[in-house]
């Protein structure tokens, strides 16, 4: 078979979530990424999300383009077909698919490379048009698997490995996101395990485009003093706005926090993000404030995380589109073949 | 003074308009007139890549006999557009007509004196009647209208009747349109004397139906059970993603009003093919619709589609090249481009409709095929077709024909144990299986990508994996020949050692053309391809000559080169015949430049054969 290169007897000890599948279930080949790699605690994450939320692991449909962090859809959740498309155009891929069976979950994982300079323009309006999907930007700054170029995400004045200065400005895809219409806007670190996974729960649970920069250092080059995007410079300069917890529709719902510090959004499918503030004057429900709050943290060099931006009631591409619940992929015959009488309709009124 | 030219039922008129000015549908209307009182009518827009102010004409030629290619020449002239005087008074026939509007007075040097003069003061008959100055503009389209009408002997209750459908629902317009028509009638009744050519009542034209190729193609879309369209607007491929919304709109909605079909205007053409793609891996069958600088920018992902076997349809409008060329000019000129699209070893298959119809049946088709060989499929149309209206055979849907999905495996396939490799050849014919995506919860999930991979789709580098596929590709492309429209073989009354192979546009001026060179003794055996890869006929029917013409429009004999290459055919034993200046190819032009080539090659052996 084409999956899974793991050995696939499990312990029977190991704990099945409600739809009956262990953790183990949800992993992918083995990864060829380089000893270290932040893109490899992000596919933990999605990993962990996946089990978490119950889904079953052939729901998910994964998409990717060209680059490290495009070959990582390989590396999880085996079960679901996955999609490595040409360089920068994943978004495009994704909303196709999207449109011919829009029942899946849809999973993009790209880079910044991908993301931000090829793909920028299809990054833009895949956001715009509200695209029923989690998009995540493994975002480390540099072309890794060409071997350390700067990428458009790079700071101005952060240092390559071998000295060279970034003269240019950094696009900020958050930025982008929120002024484009995303629905669900977080930021994360691919070492902050527990701030990363009920992002990606809570993305996976939303309906509309969720879009997850996750700064993601690259070990072989971009991880030295200089680098903006190194793990040290990261963890350094991270400002974590919220801590969210996720809770499933069929999760029991327990409280262990005081009232008044949490904030609750219930989602379009009635999971909950139950937001706790580290910040006190952020409102992760008001775009424009968010847009201030981000613009004035990036000017102080801070990287701000979290969520960032919640729309609970957005809609999608197939609201706009006005589609049937039918998945289109599954329309018959009946339903597609227009009969024989209509056409000879047209014919007549072509005479 | 020339003979005035006399004819019924078989000549040509020109309209010279300026675009914008609302001309296109009076002259429409004259030609439905036509059409209508059973006389064969072959039509054609010609228009500037342009909204307004530039020239533009309207071609129509009657013919009997029911040649509906363009002829060349011009018998009537309705010269409405001062730019372009000189050059239209130009293109008509000695002893043939002009119709121009003499309101104000133009001095005798803007005239020729072997051509017959009719002037109608048309702006002063319409000023007379009507205020507002674009009804003005507007009225003075059906003005001449009336003026030919009364000239030809159109029907005037015809006219009335197309101009109750024409506004059918804005009925307001229609008493105004035909007061129009009618100043310009009785003044033709009343002070003009009657003129050579006729329009005489016929039963030429049948059941056939007049229509543009992109709304067939777009119906035939339909009919074939695409789901999802993603275009980027780009001339002349436009109206096919607009006929498919109002086609849709019309046959694919739901009784609460929602829709069984997706349409999304793309940010370019790269992001259309991107979610075509999508669309076509996930189960869906999707179309984009585009003309050559599109499919430039399409190739990398045309070339996905080949290597990782994703079906894809893609309507190919084409027109002049190269760069932007001449994007309102007609062309066959995306040949190689389409065929061999993309970087690395790859071709694609092609259809070449050669009529509205045939674009019906081909967009629909061309589902079955992309579905069942799981890869891109090119429908070939070309501004000729696609965005004039032909008088041509009316759409015909076997009720009992499904769609052929192809080779998918469902739940209960898996279930049932049936083992599953993406790239494997199970059936002999190198086609595969594939599944899609949610198809069952453990069994059947596959890695798509576009770098090497193994026949269970798992990446790989080792050389063996990879020429396996490739030749597993070729294999692939071998069963297609069997599969793709065969080419249509006219054979001459006479045994001759000569043949003509054409495609696509050509169809009706070759037709002409091989009627009106039978009748000097010229005969040729003709075959029209209707698909790449050739079938087997197309080899046998050029071995089977000593020379073959092939007529086709672009500079660099495209379909020669096709030819050459894939069938291994001696470059010498296929004569170019090239028509490529944008305008369509004539019969005239055919019967020219093959009976030139026949005499030198009767007077000067030909260039050494083949063996």
């Amino acid at each position: 078979m084409t999956y899974i290169a793991k050995p696939s007897l499990h312990h029977p000890s190991l704990e099945r979530n409600s739809v009956g599948f262990t953790r183990r279930d949800y992993e992918g080949r083995i990864s060829t990424l380089c000893a270290g790699c932040g893109h490899d605690s992000i596919s933990a994450s999605i990993i962990q999300a996946c089990f978490e939320i119950d889904l079953e692991p052939h729901r998910l449909a994964k998409f990717s383009g060209i680059g490290c962090s495009s070959k990582t859809p390989d590396y999880f959740v085996g079960p679901a077909h996955g999609f490595n498309a040409v360089h920068g155009r994943m978004p495009s891929v994704l909303t196709g698919a999207n449109i011919a069976a829009k029942d899946l979950i849809y999973l993009g994982v790209s880079g910044d490379g991908d993301s931000a300079s090829i793909g920028l323009g299809q990054f833009c309006h895949a956001v715009r048009r509200g695209v029923n999907m989690t998009y995540i930007c493994e975002n480390n700054g540099v072309y890794g698997l060409t071997k350390g170029q700067f990428s458009a995400t790079s700071d101005k004045g952060s240092k390559a490995k071998k000295g060279a200065e970034n003269k240019d400005s950094a696009i900020d895809l958050v930025m982008l996101a929120l002024q484009l219409g995303a629905t669900y806007v977080g930021r994360s670190f691919s070492g902050d395990k527990h701030q990363l996974v009920p992002l990606i729960k809570g993305a996976l649970s939303h309906k509309g485009t969720s879009f997850i920069d996750v700064i993601s250092p690259c070990v072989a080059f971009n991880n030295h003093v200089g680098s903006t995007k190194s793990f040290d410079y990261v963890r350094e300069h991270n400002e974590a706005v919220n801590r969210m917890d996720v809770i499933t529709p069929r999760a029991p719902i327990t409280a262990d926090y005081k009232a008044g510090e949490l904030k609750e959004v219930v989602q379009h499918d009635g999971s909950i993000l139950r937001l706790r503030k580290l910040e006190d004057d952020y409102d992760a429900t008001d775009r424009n404030a968010a847009l201030g709050y981000l613009a004035r943290k990036a000017s102080e060099g801070e990287i701000v995380t979290g969520l960032l931006y919640v729309d609970p009631d957005a809609s999608d591409l197939h609201d706009g589109l006005n589609t049937v619940s039918c998945q289109l992929n599954k329309l018959t015959d009946q339903e597609l073949i227009p009969s024989l009488s209509a056409l000879e309709k047209i014919n007549d009124s072509l005479r | 003074m020339t003979k005035p030219i006399a004819a019924t039922n078989d000549f040509v008129v020109k309209f010279a308009n300026v675009n914008g000015s609302g001309s296109a549908s009076a002259n429409g209307m004259f030609a439905k007139v036509i059409l209508r009182m059973g006389v064969p009518v072959g039509a054609r827009n010609i228009f500037p890549s342009n909204i307004q102010g530039l020239p533009t004409w309207y071609e129509v030629r009657l013919s009997d006999a029911g040649w509906l290619g363009r002829r060349g020449g011009v018998d009537l002239m309705v010269a409405m557009n001062p730019q372009t005087w000189d050059a239209d008074l130009k293109e008509i026939m000695p002893g043939g007509y002009l119709l121009y509007d003499s309101s104000k007075p133009l001095p005798a040097s803007k005239f020729r004196d072997d051509i017959n003069l009719i002037g109608a003061p048309l702006t002063e008959l319409i000023a007379s009647e009507f205020s507002v100055p674009r009804e003005r503009q507007l009225f003075k389209n059906i003005c001449y209208v009336g003026v030919l009408a009364q000239l030809l002997g159109l029907e005037s209750e015809t006219v009335q009747l197309l101009l109750k459908e024409e506004f059918k629902g804005k009925d307001k317009l229609i008493q105004p349109n035909f007061k129009a028509f009618e100043l310009g009638r009785a003044y033709a009744e009343a002070n003009i004397a009657p003129i050579g050519l006729h329009v005489k009542r016929s039963d030429k034209v049948g059941d056939r139906i007049f229509v543009e190729g992109n709304d067939a193609a777009a119906l035939g879309a339909v009919y074939g059970g695409a789901t999802f369209c993603a275009w980027y607007p780009i001339t002349p491929s436009t109206s096919l993603a607009e006929s498919f919304q109002k086609y849709c709109t019309m046959l694919r909605k739901d009784a609460d009003g929602k829709n069984r079909f997706a349409i999304v205007q793309a940010e370019d053409e790269i992001a259309s093919i991107g979610m075509v793609m999508g669309a076509g891996w996930a189960g869906s069958r999707a179309f984009t619709c585009t003309s050559g600088p599109g499919i430039s920018l399409m190739n990398e992902f045309v070339g996905f589609s080949y290597y990782a076997e994703i079906p894809a349809v893609i309507f190919d409008v084409q027109r002049g090249g190269p760069s932007t060329g001449m994007p309102t000019r007609t062309q066959q000129s995306d040949l190689m481009l389409a065929a061999y699209a993309s970087h690395g070893d790859t071709k694609h298959p092609m259809l070449f409709p050669g009529s509205p119809t045939e674009a019906f049946e081909m967009g629909a088709q061309a589902f079955d095929l992309s579905d069942f060989f799981q890869t891109t499929v090119f429908v070939m149309l070309e501004l000729d077709i696609g965005m004039q209206e032909w008088l041509t055979e009316p759409f015909k849907w076997d009720e009992k024909r499904r769609l052929n999905r192809g080779k998918v495996l469902t739940y209960e396939h898996l279930e049932q144990g049936v083992p599953f490799g993406r790239y494997r050849d199970v059936d002999g014919d190198a086609v595969p299986y594939r599944t899609y995506p949610g198809t069952h919860p453990t069994k059947g999930s596959y890695f798509t990508r576009g770098s090497s991979h193994d026949k269970d789709a798992r990446y790989s580098e080792k050389g063996e994996d990879y020429t396996e596929g490739m030749e597993r590709l070729l294999r692939k492309w071998e069963t297609m020949k069997s599969h793709v429209p065969a080419p249509i073989i006219k054979k001459a009354k006479k045994r001759t050692p000569d043949g003509v192979i054409y495609m696509g546009s050509t169809d009706p001026a070759m037709e002409e053309a091989l009627c009106a060179m039978e009748s000097h003794g010229i005969h040729l055996d003709a075959l029209r391809v209707r698909a790449f890869p050739f079938n087997s006929e197309v080899f046998e029917f050029i071995r089977d000559h000593e020379q073959v013409f092939v007529v086709e429009q672009n500079r660099d004999a495209q379909l020669k080169s096709l030819l050459v290459n894939e069938g291994g055919v001696h470059p010498a034993r296929l004569v170019s015949v090239l028509h490529y200046d944008g305008t369509p190819i004539t019969a005239r032009f055919i019967i020219k430049d093959i009976t030139e080539k026949l005499q030198a090659g009767q007077a000067a052996a030909l260039p050494e054969k083949a063996k």
